[in-house]
Protein backbone atom coordinates (compact mmCIF):
# COMPACT_ATOMS: atom_id res chain seq x y z
CA UNK A 1 0.00 0.00 0.00
CA UNK A 2 0.98 3.43 -0.75
CA UNK A 3 2.32 6.09 2.26
CA UNK A 4 0.11 9.10 2.32
CA UNK A 5 3.15 11.31 1.05
CA UNK A 6 3.19 8.61 -2.36
CA UNK A 7 -0.55 9.18 -2.50
CA UNK A 8 -0.30 12.87 -2.42
CA UNK A 9 2.33 13.00 -5.43
CA UNK A 10 0.41 10.86 -7.73
CA UNK A 11 -2.72 12.27 -6.94
CA UNK A 12 -1.66 15.66 -8.45
CA UNK A 13 0.31 14.22 -10.99
CA UNK A 14 -3.28 12.98 -11.94
CA UNK A 15 -2.04 9.20 -12.02
CA UNK A 16 -4.54 8.07 -9.56
CA UNK A 17 -8.00 9.65 -7.68
CA UNK A 18 -8.89 9.53 -4.77
CA UNK A 19 -11.63 7.29 -5.79
CA UNK A 20 -9.56 4.56 -7.37
CA UNK A 21 -7.61 4.05 -3.94
CA UNK A 22 -10.52 4.16 -1.84
CA UNK A 23 -12.34 1.79 -4.08
CA UNK A 24 -8.99 -0.29 -3.36
CA UNK A 25 -9.20 0.02 0.42
CA UNK A 26 -12.87 -1.14 0.74
CA UNK A 27 -11.85 -4.46 -1.63
CA UNK A 28 -9.21 -5.24 0.63
CA UNK A 29 -11.33 -4.45 3.58
CA UNK A 30 -14.66 -6.69 1.52
CA UNK A 31 -11.78 -9.29 1.25
CA UNK A 32 -9.87 -9.31 4.69
CA UNK A 33 -11.95 -8.36 7.26
CA UNK A 34 -13.75 -11.31 8.11
CA UNK A 35 -10.28 -12.93 8.69
CA UNK A 36 -8.67 -9.70 10.83
CA UNK A 37 -11.97 -7.99 11.96
CA UNK A 38 -10.13 -4.98 12.11
CA UNK A 39 -13.74 -3.27 11.09
CA UNK A 40 -16.85 -2.65 13.23
CA UNK A 41 -18.54 -0.71 10.71
CA UNK A 42 -17.63 0.09 7.26
CA UNK A 43 -18.49 2.98 5.65
CA UNK A 44 -18.91 1.98 1.92
CA UNK A 45 -21.48 4.54 0.83
CA UNK A 46 -20.19 7.72 1.99
CA UNK A 47 -16.58 7.04 1.45
CA UNK A 48 -17.41 6.68 -2.32
CA UNK A 49 -18.89 9.72 -1.72
CA UNK A 50 -16.43 11.49 -0.13
CA UNK A 51 -13.71 10.65 -2.55
CA UNK A 52 -15.57 11.57 -5.49
CA UNK A 53 -16.52 15.04 -3.76
CA UNK A 54 -12.20 15.11 -3.24
CA UNK A 55 -11.36 14.34 -6.62
CA UNK A 56 -14.11 17.19 -7.95
CA UNK A 57 -12.73 19.39 -5.80
CA UNK A 58 -8.99 19.15 -6.94
CA UNK A 59 -10.28 19.05 -10.79
CA UNK A 60 -11.75 22.33 -9.96
CA UNK A 61 -8.35 23.69 -8.17
CA UNK A 62 -9.18 23.29 -4.41
CA UNK A 63 -6.38 21.71 -3.10
CA UNK A 64 -6.86 20.75 1.37
CA UNK A 65 -3.67 19.87 1.81
CA UNK A 66 -1.61 17.05 2.46
CA UNK A 67 -4.60 14.56 3.27
CA UNK A 68 -7.00 15.65 0.31
CA UNK A 69 -8.88 12.22 -0.59
CA UNK A 70 -6.76 9.82 1.73
CA UNK A 71 -8.84 7.03 3.05
CA UNK A 72 -8.49 6.44 6.64
CA UNK A 73 -10.11 4.22 9.18
CA UNK A 74 -10.97 5.88 12.94
CA UNK A 75 -11.14 3.55 16.01
CA UNK A 76 -14.67 3.13 16.94
CA UNK A 77 -13.86 5.50 19.97
CA UNK A 78 -14.19 8.60 18.51
CA UNK A 79 -17.70 9.72 17.14
CA UNK A 80 -18.31 10.64 13.61
CA UNK A 81 -21.70 12.88 13.22
CA UNK A 82 -24.57 10.25 12.25
CA UNK A 83 -22.74 7.31 13.05
CA UNK A 84 -22.73 5.05 16.15
CA UNK A 85 -19.88 5.02 18.59
CA UNK A 86 -19.64 2.03 20.29
CA UNK A 87 -16.44 1.97 21.77
CA UNK A 88 -16.55 -1.90 20.76
CA UNK A 89 -19.03 -2.45 23.57
CA UNK A 90 -22.73 -3.38 24.30
CA UNK A 91 -23.12 -0.80 27.52
CA UNK A 92 -23.04 1.63 23.91
CA UNK A 93 -25.99 0.14 22.11
CA UNK A 94 -28.45 2.76 20.53
CA UNK A 95 -25.93 5.32 20.56
CA UNK A 96 -25.96 7.80 17.46
CA UNK A 97 -23.15 10.53 17.38
CA UNK A 98 -24.72 13.65 17.20
CA UNK A 99 -21.17 15.56 16.10
CA UNK A 100 -18.07 15.28 14.86
CA UNK A 101 -15.18 14.72 17.46
CA UNK A 102 -12.89 17.87 17.01
CA UNK A 103 -10.23 16.16 14.94
CA UNK A 104 -12.86 13.96 12.92
CA UNK A 105 -14.05 18.06 12.34
CA UNK A 106 -10.38 19.20 11.42
CA UNK A 107 -9.77 15.63 9.45
CA UNK A 108 -13.02 16.73 7.79
CA UNK A 109 -11.68 20.20 7.16
CA UNK A 110 -8.39 18.87 5.39
CA UNK A 111 -10.31 16.61 3.02
CA UNK A 112 -9.82 12.92 4.29
CA UNK A 113 -11.89 9.93 3.29
CA UNK A 114 -13.11 7.97 6.33
CA UNK A 115 -13.78 4.24 5.00
CA UNK A 116 -14.76 2.84 8.55
CA UNK A 117 -14.45 3.16 12.23
CA UNK A 118 -12.28 0.02 13.31
CA UNK A 119 -12.17 -2.49 16.21
CA UNK A 120 -10.47 -2.68 19.68
CA UNK A 121 -10.66 -3.71 23.60
CA UNK A 122 -13.71 -2.37 24.66
CA UNK A 123 -13.58 0.86 25.88
CA UNK A 124 -9.94 1.28 25.10
CA UNK A 125 -9.61 -1.00 28.38
CA UNK A 126 -7.09 -3.31 27.55
CA UNK A 127 -3.71 -4.12 25.27
CA UNK A 128 -4.85 -6.93 23.09
CA UNK A 129 -8.17 -6.30 21.83
CA UNK A 130 -9.70 -9.53 22.80
CA UNK A 131 -12.25 -8.23 24.52
CA UNK A 132 -14.57 -6.50 22.30
CA UNK A 133 -18.29 -7.16 22.03
CA UNK A 134 -17.46 -7.93 18.28
CA UNK A 135 -14.89 -10.17 18.68
CA UNK A 136 -11.07 -10.00 18.81
CA UNK A 137 -9.12 -8.09 15.62
CA UNK A 138 -6.36 -10.11 14.42
CA UNK A 139 -2.73 -10.10 13.84
CA UNK A 140 -2.15 -9.51 9.72
CA UNK A 141 1.16 -10.57 10.05
CA UNK A 142 -0.30 -13.97 12.16
CA UNK A 143 -3.62 -14.13 12.72
CA UNK A 144 -3.90 -16.50 15.29
CA UNK A 145 -2.04 -13.91 17.22
CA UNK A 146 -3.45 -10.30 19.25
CA UNK A 147 -2.54 -6.92 17.13
CA UNK A 148 -1.90 -5.36 20.55
CA UNK A 149 -4.31 -3.12 21.56
CA UNK A 150 -6.35 -1.18 22.19
CA UNK A 151 -6.37 0.35 18.53
CA UNK A 152 -5.82 -3.19 17.03
CA UNK A 153 -8.46 -2.63 14.58
CA UNK A 154 -6.59 0.70 13.35
CA UNK A 155 -3.03 -1.33 13.24
CA UNK A 156 -4.49 -3.77 11.51
CA UNK A 157 -6.50 -1.40 9.01
CA UNK A 158 -3.03 0.08 8.30
CA UNK A 159 -0.92 -3.03 8.22
CA UNK A 160 -3.07 -4.71 6.18
CA UNK A 161 -3.60 -2.13 3.51
CA UNK A 162 -7.55 -1.38 4.08
CA UNK A 163 -6.49 2.56 4.94
CA UNK A 164 -3.42 4.79 4.31
CA UNK A 165 -3.43 5.56 7.58
CA UNK A 166 -5.99 5.52 10.94
CA UNK A 167 -6.87 7.50 14.34
CA UNK A 168 -6.70 5.77 17.42
CA UNK A 169 -5.91 6.47 20.95
CA UNK A 170 -3.33 5.94 23.41
CA UNK A 171 -3.85 6.26 27.58
CA UNK A 172 -1.20 3.78 28.43
CA UNK A 173 0.46 2.57 25.13
CA UNK A 174 -2.75 1.98 23.26
CA UNK A 175 -1.12 3.38 19.72
CA UNK A 176 1.68 2.36 20.18
CA UNK A 177 1.39 -1.29 21.64
CA UNK A 178 -0.70 -2.39 18.15
CA UNK A 179 1.71 -0.30 15.85
CA UNK A 180 4.55 -1.88 17.05
CA UNK A 181 2.88 -5.31 17.21
CA UNK A 182 1.81 -4.56 13.35
CA UNK A 183 4.80 -2.94 12.14
CA UNK A 184 4.06 0.08 11.50
CA UNK A 185 4.99 3.96 13.34
CA UNK A 186 2.45 4.92 15.95
CA UNK A 187 2.88 8.42 17.49
CA UNK A 188 1.02 9.64 20.89
CA UNK A 189 1.49 13.16 21.21
CA UNK A 190 2.57 15.61 24.17
CA UNK A 191 -0.51 15.11 26.19
CA UNK A 192 -3.08 17.70 25.85
CA UNK A 193 -1.87 19.50 22.63
CA UNK A 194 -4.44 17.07 20.91
CA UNK A 195 -7.95 17.60 21.40
CA UNK A 196 -9.92 14.85 22.96
CA UNK A 197 -13.31 16.36 22.48
CA UNK A 198 -15.80 13.52 21.20
CA UNK A 199 -13.88 10.50 22.11
CA UNK A 200 -15.22 8.40 24.78
CA UNK A 201 -12.44 8.62 27.78
CA UNK A 202 -10.72 5.78 29.76
CA UNK A 203 -8.83 8.38 32.16
CA UNK A 204 -9.16 12.26 31.51
CA UNK A 205 -5.50 12.62 32.68
CA UNK A 206 -3.85 10.09 30.32
CA UNK A 207 -5.74 9.83 27.25
CA UNK A 208 -4.00 10.76 24.11
CA UNK A 209 -5.40 11.16 20.21
CA UNK A 210 -2.25 10.31 17.85
CA UNK A 211 -1.71 8.52 14.56
CA UNK A 212 -1.49 5.42 12.94
CA UNK A 213 0.93 5.26 9.91
CA UNK A 214 3.04 3.96 7.32
CA UNK A 215 5.97 6.62 7.61
CA UNK A 216 6.78 8.85 10.25
CA UNK A 217 6.36 11.19 7.38
CA UNK A 218 2.90 10.00 7.22
CA UNK A 219 2.19 10.35 11.07
CA UNK A 220 3.37 13.86 10.77
CA UNK A 221 0.99 14.58 7.97
CA UNK A 222 -1.45 12.84 10.49
CA UNK A 223 -1.05 14.84 13.36
CA UNK A 224 -0.75 18.24 11.89
CA UNK A 225 -4.56 17.87 10.56
CA UNK A 226 -5.33 16.02 13.96
CA UNK A 227 -4.56 19.97 15.31
CA UNK A 228 -6.13 21.50 12.85
CA UNK A 229 -3.45 22.70 10.20
CA UNK A 230 -3.69 20.59 7.34
CA UNK A 231 -1.17 22.35 5.35
CA UNK A 232 1.96 21.77 7.07
CA UNK A 233 4.65 19.20 5.27
CA UNK A 234 6.75 16.92 6.83
CA UNK A 235 9.80 18.98 7.72
CA UNK A 236 13.46 17.64 6.38
CA UNK A 237 14.91 15.31 8.95
CA UNK A 238 17.89 16.46 10.66
CA UNK A 239 21.32 15.02 10.28
CA UNK A 240 21.94 12.13 12.22
CA UNK A 241 25.32 13.14 13.33
CA UNK A 242 25.47 14.84 16.37
CA UNK A 243 22.12 13.49 17.61
CA UNK A 244 22.20 12.70 21.14
CA UNK A 245 19.69 9.81 21.76
CA UNK A 246 19.53 8.10 25.77
CA UNK A 247 18.56 4.40 26.29
CA UNK A 248 17.23 4.35 30.07
CA UNK A 249 18.52 0.44 30.97
CA UNK A 250 17.44 -0.24 34.15
CA UNK A 251 13.82 -1.41 34.29
CA UNK A 252 13.34 -0.73 30.58
CA UNK A 253 15.87 -2.92 29.53
CA UNK A 254 15.19 -5.43 32.08
CA UNK A 255 12.54 -7.86 30.43
CA UNK A 256 12.67 -8.08 26.92
CA UNK A 257 12.08 -11.43 24.56
CA UNK A 258 15.14 -12.29 23.48
CA UNK A 259 14.60 -11.27 19.82
CA UNK A 260 13.02 -8.02 20.36
CA UNK A 261 16.21 -7.22 22.75
CA UNK A 262 18.64 -8.50 19.52
CA UNK A 263 16.58 -6.32 17.09
CA UNK A 264 16.93 -3.31 19.99
CA UNK A 265 20.72 -4.03 19.72
CA UNK A 266 20.76 -4.00 16.00
CA UNK A 267 19.36 -0.29 15.81
CA UNK A 268 21.53 0.97 18.28
CA UNK A 269 24.31 -0.24 16.48
CA UNK A 270 23.20 0.99 13.64
CA UNK A 271 22.70 4.50 14.88
CA UNK A 272 25.51 4.36 16.03
CA UNK A 273 27.27 3.55 13.15
CA UNK A 274 25.46 6.75 11.41
CA UNK A 275 26.63 8.83 13.87
CA UNK A 276 24.59 9.12 16.29
CA UNK A 277 25.64 9.39 19.82
CA UNK A 278 24.06 6.95 22.23
CA UNK A 279 24.15 7.13 26.03
CA UNK A 280 22.77 4.56 28.94
CA UNK A 281 20.92 7.01 31.47
CA UNK A 282 18.67 5.81 34.40
CA UNK A 283 15.72 6.82 35.67
CA UNK A 284 15.71 6.10 39.16
CA UNK A 285 11.79 5.24 40.30
CA UNK A 286 10.95 3.44 37.20
CA UNK A 287 10.01 0.39 39.35
CA UNK A 288 7.26 2.53 40.46
CA UNK A 289 5.78 3.38 37.23
CA UNK A 290 3.04 0.82 36.98
CA UNK A 291 1.40 0.66 40.58
CA UNK A 292 1.39 4.32 40.32
CA UNK A 293 -0.59 4.33 36.78
CA UNK A 294 -2.98 1.23 37.83
CA UNK A 295 -4.13 3.31 40.81
CA UNK A 296 -5.22 6.45 38.19
CA UNK A 297 -6.28 4.75 35.44
CA UNK A 298 -8.59 2.27 37.47
CA UNK A 299 -9.63 5.51 39.62
CA UNK A 300 -10.32 7.72 36.51
CA UNK A 301 -12.17 4.96 34.52
CA UNK A 302 -14.35 3.43 37.62
CA UNK A 303 -15.44 6.89 37.82
CA UNK A 304 -16.76 7.26 34.24
CA UNK A 305 -18.29 4.02 33.98
CA UNK A 306 -20.04 4.25 37.52
CA UNK A 307 -23.59 4.63 36.31
CA UNK A 308 -23.35 2.07 34.09
CA UNK A 309 -21.89 -0.46 36.03
CA UNK A 310 -25.04 -0.30 38.82
CA UNK A 311 -28.00 0.38 35.69
CA UNK A 312 -26.19 -2.43 32.81
CA UNK A 313 -23.26 -4.47 34.61
CA UNK A 314 -24.32 -7.47 32.16
CA UNK A 315 -23.72 -5.57 28.83
CA UNK A 316 -19.62 -5.07 29.58
CA UNK A 317 -17.51 -8.09 28.90
CA UNK A 318 -16.82 -9.90 31.64
CA UNK A 319 -13.12 -9.07 32.10
CA UNK A 320 -13.31 -5.65 31.76
CA UNK A 321 -16.44 -5.43 34.14
CA UNK A 322 -14.17 -6.49 36.65
CA UNK A 323 -11.29 -4.30 35.96
CA UNK A 324 -13.84 -1.02 35.99
CA UNK A 325 -15.34 -2.77 39.13
CA UNK A 326 -12.32 -2.67 40.90
CA UNK A 327 -10.91 0.77 40.43
CA UNK A 328 -14.06 1.37 42.68
CA UNK A 329 -12.15 -0.22 45.73
CA UNK A 330 -9.34 1.94 45.68
CA UNK A 331 -8.87 4.88 48.31
CA UNK A 332 -8.69 8.75 47.81
CA UNK A 333 -5.79 8.39 49.91
CA UNK A 334 -3.76 6.31 47.17
CA UNK A 335 -4.95 8.00 44.26
CA UNK A 336 -3.42 11.24 45.78
CA UNK A 337 -0.03 9.01 46.55
CA UNK A 338 -0.52 8.50 42.87
CA UNK A 339 -0.71 11.87 41.84
CA UNK A 340 2.31 12.62 43.55
CA UNK A 341 3.98 9.82 42.21
CA UNK A 342 3.34 11.19 38.77
CA UNK A 343 4.74 14.38 39.06
CA UNK A 344 8.03 12.44 40.34
CA UNK A 345 8.21 10.92 37.57
CA UNK A 346 7.38 13.72 34.81
CA UNK A 347 10.53 15.41 36.98
CA UNK A 348 12.96 12.79 35.85
CA UNK A 349 12.24 11.75 32.02
CA UNK A 350 12.90 15.92 32.16
CA UNK A 351 15.94 15.57 33.62
CA UNK A 352 16.30 12.81 31.90
CA UNK A 353 15.88 14.63 28.39
CA UNK A 354 18.00 17.87 29.52
CA UNK A 355 21.08 16.67 27.93
CA UNK A 356 19.62 14.63 24.80
CA UNK A 357 17.29 14.83 21.70
CA UNK A 358 15.09 11.67 23.18
CA UNK A 359 14.94 8.87 24.64
CA UNK A 360 15.42 5.19 22.98
CA UNK A 361 13.88 2.33 24.34
CA UNK A 362 11.95 -0.59 22.71
CA UNK A 363 7.86 0.10 22.80
CA UNK A 364 6.90 -3.57 23.57
CA UNK A 365 8.91 -6.03 25.22
CA UNK A 366 7.54 -9.33 23.63
CA UNK A 367 6.13 -9.58 19.82
CA UNK A 368 2.73 -9.90 19.16
CA UNK A 369 1.08 -12.62 22.09
CA UNK A 370 -1.23 -15.86 20.90
CA UNK A 371 -5.04 -14.80 21.39
CA UNK A 372 -6.29 -15.91 24.62
CA UNK A 373 -2.77 -16.17 26.16
CA UNK A 374 -2.82 -14.62 29.60
CA UNK A 375 1.03 -15.22 30.45
CA UNK A 376 3.87 -14.96 28.33
CA UNK A 377 7.47 -16.75 28.85
CA UNK A 378 10.17 -14.05 28.81
CA UNK A 379 13.24 -15.60 30.18
CA UNK A 380 12.81 -18.17 33.16
CA UNK A 381 9.80 -16.39 34.21
CA UNK A 382 6.10 -16.28 32.87
CA UNK A 383 4.57 -12.51 32.54
CA UNK A 384 1.15 -11.35 32.82
CA UNK A 385 0.63 -10.68 29.05
CA UNK A 386 -1.48 -7.55 29.82
CA UNK A 387 1.49 -5.87 32.35
CA UNK A 388 4.20 -6.87 29.64
CA UNK A 389 2.35 -5.06 26.95
CA UNK A 390 2.07 -2.37 29.09
CA UNK A 391 5.64 -2.27 30.66
CA UNK A 392 7.08 0.30 28.57
CA UNK A 393 4.68 2.57 27.32
CA UNK A 394 2.47 3.35 30.37
CA UNK A 395 5.07 5.73 31.58
CA UNK A 396 4.84 8.69 28.87
CA UNK A 397 0.92 8.66 29.43
CA UNK A 398 1.83 9.43 33.23
CA UNK A 399 4.42 11.70 31.97
CA UNK A 400 2.80 13.17 29.05
CA UNK A 401 6.37 13.13 27.12
CA UNK A 402 5.62 12.58 23.32
CA UNK A 403 6.22 9.23 21.96
CA UNK A 404 6.63 7.63 18.97
CA UNK A 405 6.58 3.82 17.91
CA UNK A 406 9.11 2.57 14.75
CA UNK A 407 9.45 -0.61 13.11
CA UNK A 408 12.56 -2.06 14.10
CA UNK A 409 12.93 -5.22 12.18
CA UNK A 410 11.08 -8.86 12.08
CA UNK A 411 11.88 -12.36 14.81
CA UNK A 412 12.81 -15.81 12.89
CA UNK A 413 8.75 -16.24 12.90
CA UNK A 414 7.94 -13.11 10.95
CA UNK A 415 6.62 -10.81 13.96
CA UNK A 416 7.21 -7.00 13.81
CA UNK A 417 9.47 -5.72 16.62
CA UNK A 418 9.42 -1.79 17.56
CA UNK A 419 11.51 0.92 19.25
CA UNK A 420 9.77 4.12 21.04
CA UNK A 421 11.49 7.37 20.76
CA UNK A 422 10.77 9.75 24.07
CA UNK A 423 10.79 13.76 23.10
CA UNK A 424 10.50 16.47 25.16
CA UNK A 425 7.38 17.72 26.53
CA UNK A 426 5.37 20.21 24.03
CA UNK A 427 7.71 19.38 21.45
CA UNK A 428 6.38 16.53 19.23
CA UNK A 429 7.46 18.36 16.13
CA UNK A 430 11.09 18.09 17.44
CA UNK A 431 10.62 14.22 18.19
CA UNK A 432 9.30 13.82 14.63
CA UNK A 433 12.11 15.37 13.02
CA UNK A 434 14.29 12.91 15.39
CA UNK A 435 12.67 10.11 14.26
CA UNK A 436 12.65 10.78 10.84
CA UNK A 437 16.26 10.62 10.99
CA UNK A 438 16.37 8.05 12.90
CA UNK A 439 13.54 5.96 10.77
CA UNK A 440 15.74 4.10 7.85
CA UNK A 441 18.35 3.35 10.72
CA UNK A 442 16.19 1.97 13.05
CA UNK A 443 14.24 -0.16 10.38
CA UNK A 444 17.42 -1.80 8.87
CA UNK A 445 15.67 -1.52 5.77
CA UNK A 446 17.15 1.60 2.90
CA UNK A 447 14.88 2.86 0.88
CA UNK A 448 15.76 4.83 -2.36
CA UNK A 449 15.51 7.72 -2.71
CA UNK B 1 -6.72 2.32 56.77
CA UNK B 2 -4.22 -0.56 56.73
CA UNK B 3 -3.93 -2.19 53.82
CA UNK B 4 -4.87 -5.33 55.56
CA UNK B 5 -8.18 -4.06 56.45
CA UNK B 6 -9.34 -2.48 53.09
CA UNK B 7 -8.51 -5.38 51.75
CA UNK B 8 -10.76 -7.59 53.90
CA UNK B 9 -13.35 -5.00 53.71
CA UNK B 10 -12.66 -5.03 49.84
CA UNK B 11 -13.41 -8.65 49.76
CA UNK B 12 -16.64 -8.60 51.88
CA UNK B 13 -18.56 -6.32 50.04
CA UNK B 14 -17.32 -8.18 46.25
CA UNK B 15 -18.82 -10.88 47.54
CA UNK B 16 -22.13 -9.23 49.29
CA UNK B 17 -22.20 -7.66 45.60
CA UNK B 18 -22.17 -11.19 43.90
CA UNK B 19 -18.50 -10.82 42.61
CA UNK B 20 -16.23 -13.18 44.30
CA UNK B 21 -14.09 -13.13 40.73
CA UNK B 22 -13.16 -10.03 42.22
CA UNK B 23 -10.80 -11.61 45.54
CA UNK B 24 -8.01 -12.22 43.41
CA UNK B 25 -8.01 -9.20 41.39
CA UNK B 26 -8.32 -7.82 45.07
CA UNK B 27 -5.36 -8.91 46.40
CA UNK B 28 -3.17 -8.10 43.31
CA UNK B 29 -4.57 -4.43 43.81
CA UNK B 30 -3.16 -4.97 47.19
CA UNK B 31 0.04 -5.64 46.43
CA UNK B 32 0.02 -2.51 43.73
CA UNK B 33 -1.42 -0.36 47.03
CA UNK B 34 1.71 -2.21 49.42
CA UNK B 35 4.24 -1.00 46.77
CA UNK B 36 2.71 2.62 46.34
CA UNK B 37 2.97 3.03 49.88
CA UNK B 38 6.51 2.17 50.02
CA UNK B 39 7.76 3.87 46.81
CA UNK B 40 9.36 7.54 47.74
CA UNK B 41 7.90 8.96 45.17
CA UNK B 42 4.48 9.25 46.63
CA UNK B 43 5.20 10.71 49.73
CA UNK B 44 5.58 14.06 48.40
CA UNK B 45 8.86 15.66 50.58
CA UNK B 46 10.84 13.04 50.08
CA UNK B 47 10.32 12.45 46.36
CA UNK B 48 11.07 16.02 45.81
CA UNK B 49 14.45 15.10 46.66
CA UNK B 50 14.27 12.09 44.93
CA UNK B 51 14.13 14.09 42.24
CA UNK B 52 16.90 16.30 42.88
CA UNK B 53 19.27 13.60 43.12
CA UNK B 54 18.23 12.09 40.05
CA UNK B 55 18.64 15.03 37.75
CA UNK B 56 22.47 15.00 39.03
CA UNK B 57 22.60 11.41 38.56
CA UNK B 58 21.31 10.86 35.35
CA UNK B 59 23.89 13.46 34.21
CA UNK B 60 26.36 11.87 35.69
CA UNK B 61 25.78 8.39 34.82
CA UNK B 62 25.45 8.92 31.56
CA UNK B 63 27.88 6.98 29.69
CA UNK B 64 28.78 6.52 25.91
CA UNK B 65 28.44 3.04 24.71
CA UNK B 66 28.94 3.65 21.48
CA UNK B 67 31.70 6.60 20.78
CA UNK B 68 30.27 9.64 18.02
Amino acid sequence: MMTIEEFGRRLRAKEITSEQVTEECLERIEADNDRLNAFICVMADTARQRARQADQELAAGRDRGPLHGVPLSIKDLLDIRGVATTAASRVREGHVADRDAATIAHLRQAGAVFVGKTNLHEFAFGTTNEDSAFGPARNPHDPSRSPGGSSGGSAASVAAGMALASIGTDTGGSIRIPAAACGIVGLKPSAGEVSTDGVVPLSTTLDHVGSLAQSVADATLVHHALLGDPTVSPPAPMPTSGLRLAVPRRYFCDLLDDEVRARFDEAIARLGAAGVHVDDIEIRHAADIAPIYLHIVLSDAAAYHAHALETVPQRYTAAVRLRLEMGRYILAEDYVRALAGRQVLRREVDAALTQHDALLLPTLAIPAPPIGAETVQVGNAAESVRNIMLRLTQPFNLTGHPAISLPSGMTSGGLPCAVQLVGCTGQTDALLRVAMACEVHISGVLTSG
Amino acid sequence: MTIESWLQAAIEDAEHRGLPELKPMLEALARATAALRQSLVSQSPVGQAATAQSRVRGVRSASAIRPS
